[in-house]
């Protein structure tokens, strides 16, 4: 009886499931970098307020998984954030939405404020392992980056060049995940997007400049990278939609205030 | 079910009886498949015992990773055997039965809380609490192993509880009354009665703790190298493939894949040799 | 010099008593920190309503509705097969070589860290399969993960039910098959019901699994195809993240009250059937 009754139920689950399949609305998933989620998170939103007939689902996984599911057509569009695109990723097509600065992060108890790009070089290289060797306290600097295949991190890399990260480096998967350490540890560094930047942590001035919106867009403040959409074919149909809904004025006025440059404005 | 027939009730279920064994070889399979090709391409050695971990270099060495795992686990063994052991000897032999029928269940319960909620509270007390009062980034071997420890308690404590049991009273009423104590009775007699049931709890724990992610993630630190002090941060197995897994294609996936491989074959010998020490236990019976 | 055994017997207390106090300190610390930090936050608002800006505000019903659909696929689809091999092992043979092999795997896919089960969902249900990130590729993923905990219960359960029901059955000419459904499945129920509430509590509490095979997205899911996000993963992508702490804490007391109601309910069965059937 009970058994019978377990077997209904699980075939219920499958029509279930099956009917979902089979009632399929309009729907276009992105996917990729993490340090864009949220803000692709948000225009979704937006997006399917003016839109409610297309759904538009976000994943995270990185600037890698964009790239690939956008290949595999897993994902309709990917969201990469990297200075040069990999090889594979040539053959896709690339819209930039918005350029993203990469802020040198410290704990606000650290009271260093502004490195040279040498500094930050010798700091994540490990060469320079005490606060006290950059003008701060006599403490030892804990390096926190990112995981290898993230986006944020290959490209603060490229832009900074010749680092090779120290093996003391704490890693953590995400921007987040960065900012809580930091935020956590007196001692630490790390890199983010400057989106992200919040009261909990201390941006640091780079070569002089702020990572702030005008000094990125007057070109003083150099670790900034482009955030590409990409798709497998040019855009047609919904996908088109969403990608011109990206470029709007609306789209880049929010991408504006949350702290990203937008590149029209 | 009636127009199935006797027979087929039978072959039906005969059917679904390896469901869990299919299971089981679907996922080593699908594992293997993924992550072998890898390994024999890429040099067994070199993978096992190269120290330098660089996807994008193409460098894939996972020995800080393995030498992570084993620190972590023995320390979590460190803390969570005496006190798992102590636990359950002290619940059957010097309580009431009344009050370990409330203290068991209670217990089994810490097995129930989520990983992740575990991974926070070290990361919110107890990775502070190292920082401030030892020194180091505070996210280290020292919290991963007190952490895991604390989540293979149950484990332990339930099956050493039940092993305990299982010995036969005759064994205690014989000590007893050549005028042991009690407690001498518990160590001379009663444990090493029980001794293949402890190790096998021991064991299952080794393997809950070399198995264990989201926690470890969070309260290690996950830096690719090898350990110098219980301070210093390291990344497990575990956390290698959880942390990488989103980002990585091509080689570097093949490679967490193949970490994959080596974590499993690491968890089918604790299991056999746990499941030997079980079967050891119940042929001495 | 000697210590006299009454003395050793009294430090040896001390300290046996001194860690299951300390084991029961953690547990009540844990619990405790979590209501204190996480009750405030939680009002039926909070469970009710959808979250805004990623889950830094509002509530998390969404999160809410994919726990339950994962865990009643996960649950739905292990739970014949858990039975249905319980009964199998149980039932139809005697010890041998087979039942050997099935009790093996069952204990080894027991033994399989989630994280493993997290890399095969990815790319059996995801990839292989195309079922994408969805409910359905977590929640398969999922009962493979929890069809141990099933076999397990339910054998012990059957095994509890006395030979003398099975034999009065088969005298009054019942079938292997109509003793099994008509007497046997309806006195190993509390038992077959405490493994699969177990079950439940390990689905709702599971992250690294459900990560890689459901996804992370907070919308509400339109389908079992869609992707969803658990309490669990909720709570670890805000608390890592640091989006809120407050709305990670509230997720996190939701979570343990669940889990706890859950693991309680499936003891006090369990208790209830073992007193019964002694």
């Amino acid at each position: 009886m009970r058994f019978r009754k377990t077997f209904a139920g699980a075939a219920l689950c499958a029509l279930i499931a099956l009917l979902g399949c089979g009632q399929k609305r309009q729907s276009v998933t992105l996917a990729g970098s993490t340090a864009f989620q949220p803000f692709a998170e948000k225009l979704a939103g937006q997006f399917m307020q003016a839109n409610p007939e297309i759904n538009v689902t976000v994943q995270g996984g990185g600037s890698a998984v964009g790239i690939q599911s956008t290949l595999s057509q897993a994902a309709d569009i990917g969201m990469a954030d990297l200075v040069e695109l990999p090889e594979e990723a040539r053959n896709l097509v690339a819209i930039e939405v918005a350029r993203d600065g990469i802020a040198i992060v410290v704990n606000p108890n650290n009271p260093v404020a502004g490195l040279t790009s040498q500094q930050v070089r010798d700091i994540f290289s490990g060469t320079v392992s005490n606060w006290k060797q950059v003008g701060g306290d006599d403490r030892p600097i804990t390096v926190v980056s990112r995981e290898a295949g993230s986006g944020t991190r290959s490209s603060f890399e490229q832009i900074l060049g010749n680092i090779s990260l120290t093996k003391e480096a704490l890693i953590q998967d995400s921007n987040g995940t960065i900012r809580e350490t930091v935020a956590n540890d007196a001692n630490a560094v790390g890199y983010l997007s400057h989106g992200l930047i919040n009261d909990k942590i201390k941006p640091v001035k780079v070569d002089g400049a702020d990572c702030t919106t005008p000094e990125i867009m007057a070109g003083r403040y150099k670790l900034v990278r482009p955030v590409y959409l990409l798709t497998l074919e040019p855009p047609a149909g919904a996908i088109k939609q969403v990608l011109d809904y990206m470029l709007s004025s609306e789209a880049q006025a929010t991408i504006d205030g949350c702290g990203l440059i937008p590149v029209k404005h | 079910m009636k127009l199935l027939g006797e027979r087929g009730v039978q072959r039906l279920l005969a059917g679904i009886a390896f469901s869990a064994i299919s299971a089981l070889l679907l996922i080593a399979l699908f594992i293997i498949k993924e992550g072998l090709p890898f390994i024999i391409g890429y040099g067994p050695a070199k993978f096992l015992l190269a120290s330098d971990w660089n996807p994008q270099l193409g460098r894939f060495g996972i020995w800080p990773m393995i030498v992570a795992s084993v620190w972590v686990t023995l320390g979590a063994m460190l803390v969570g055997a005496p006190l798992g052991v102590a636990c359950a000897a002290y619940l059957t032999e010097f309580v009431p039965r009344r009050v370990m029928g409330v203290v068991k269940p209670t217990i089994e319960l810490l097995a129930g809380i989520p990983s992740v909620v575990y991974g926070f509270i070290g990361v919110m007390v107890l990775a502070p609490l190292i920082r401030s009062s030892l020194g180091g980034p505070g996210l280290s071997v020292l919290a991963g192993a007190a952490i895991l420890g604390v989540m293979i308690l149950p484990t332990i404590i339930s099956i050493s509880i039940d092993s305990i049991q299982a010995v036969p009273n005759s064994y205690r009423e014989g000590s007893l009354a050549l005028g042991a104590t009690r407690w001498q009775t518990t160590y001379m007699v009663t444990i090493p009665a029980a001794k293949s049931g402890i190790i096998a709890s021991i064991i299952l724990g080794m393997g809950r703790a070399i198995g264990e992610t989201m926690a470890v993630i969070m309260v290690a630190g996950n830096a690719v190298k090898i350990p110098g002090s219980p301070l210093d941060s390291v990344r497990t197995l575990t956390a290698n493939i959880a942390l990488e897994m989103g980002y990585a294609t091509g080689r570097h996936r093949e490679a967490l894949f193949a970490t994959g491989v080596v974590l499993l074959v690491i968890i089918m010998i604790l299991n056999s040799l746990a499941g030997m020490a079980i079967r050891k236990r119940a042929a001495k019976r | 010099m000697r210590i006299p055994p009454k003395h050793t017997q009294r430090a040896a207390v001390l300290v046996m008593g001194l860690a299951t106090l300390f084991t029961l300190a953690i547990l009540v610390f844990i619990i405790l920190f979590v209501l204190e930090k996480g009750l405030p936050v939680v009002s039926l608002k909070f469970l009710f309503t959808n979250p805004q800006d990623m889950g830094k505000s509002g509530g998390i019903l969404p999160t809410l509705v994919g726990t339950i659909l994962l865990t009643l696929v996960a649950v739905a689809i292990a739970t014949p097969l858990g039975v249905g091999t319980a009964i199998y092992l149980t039932e139809y043979t005697r010890e041998s070589r087979i039942t050997r092999i099935i009790r093996f795997g069952a204990d080894c896919l027991a033994g399989i860290p989630s994280i493993i089960f997290g890399l095969f969902g990815f790319i059996f249900f995801v990839t292989i399969l195309k079922m994408g990130w969805s409910i359905m590729s977590g929640g398969l993923t999922l009962a493979f993960m929890i069809l141990p905990t099933i076999i397990r219960t339910a054998e012990e359960a059957i095994k509890a039910v006395p030979n003398s029901y099975r034999e009065v059955s088969f005298s009054l000419g019942a079938t292997r098959w109509e003793t099994v459904q008509k007497v046997v499945l309806p006195s190993a129920l509390p038992g077959i019901v405490t493994g699969i509430m177990l079950g439940v509590g390990r689905s709702i509490g599971e992250t690294a699994a459900v990560i890689f095979t459901a996804g992370s997205s907070l919308r509400m899911p339109a389908s079992l195809m869609d992707s969803a996000r658990t309490m669990s993963v909720h709570f670890y992508i805000l608390a890592r993240e640091g989006i809120s702490t407050e709305n990670a804490y509230g997720t996190a007391a939701i979570l343990v009250i669940t889990i706890l109601f859950i693991n309680l309910t499936a003891y006090s069965l369990m208790n209830r059937f073992v007193a019964k059937n002694n």
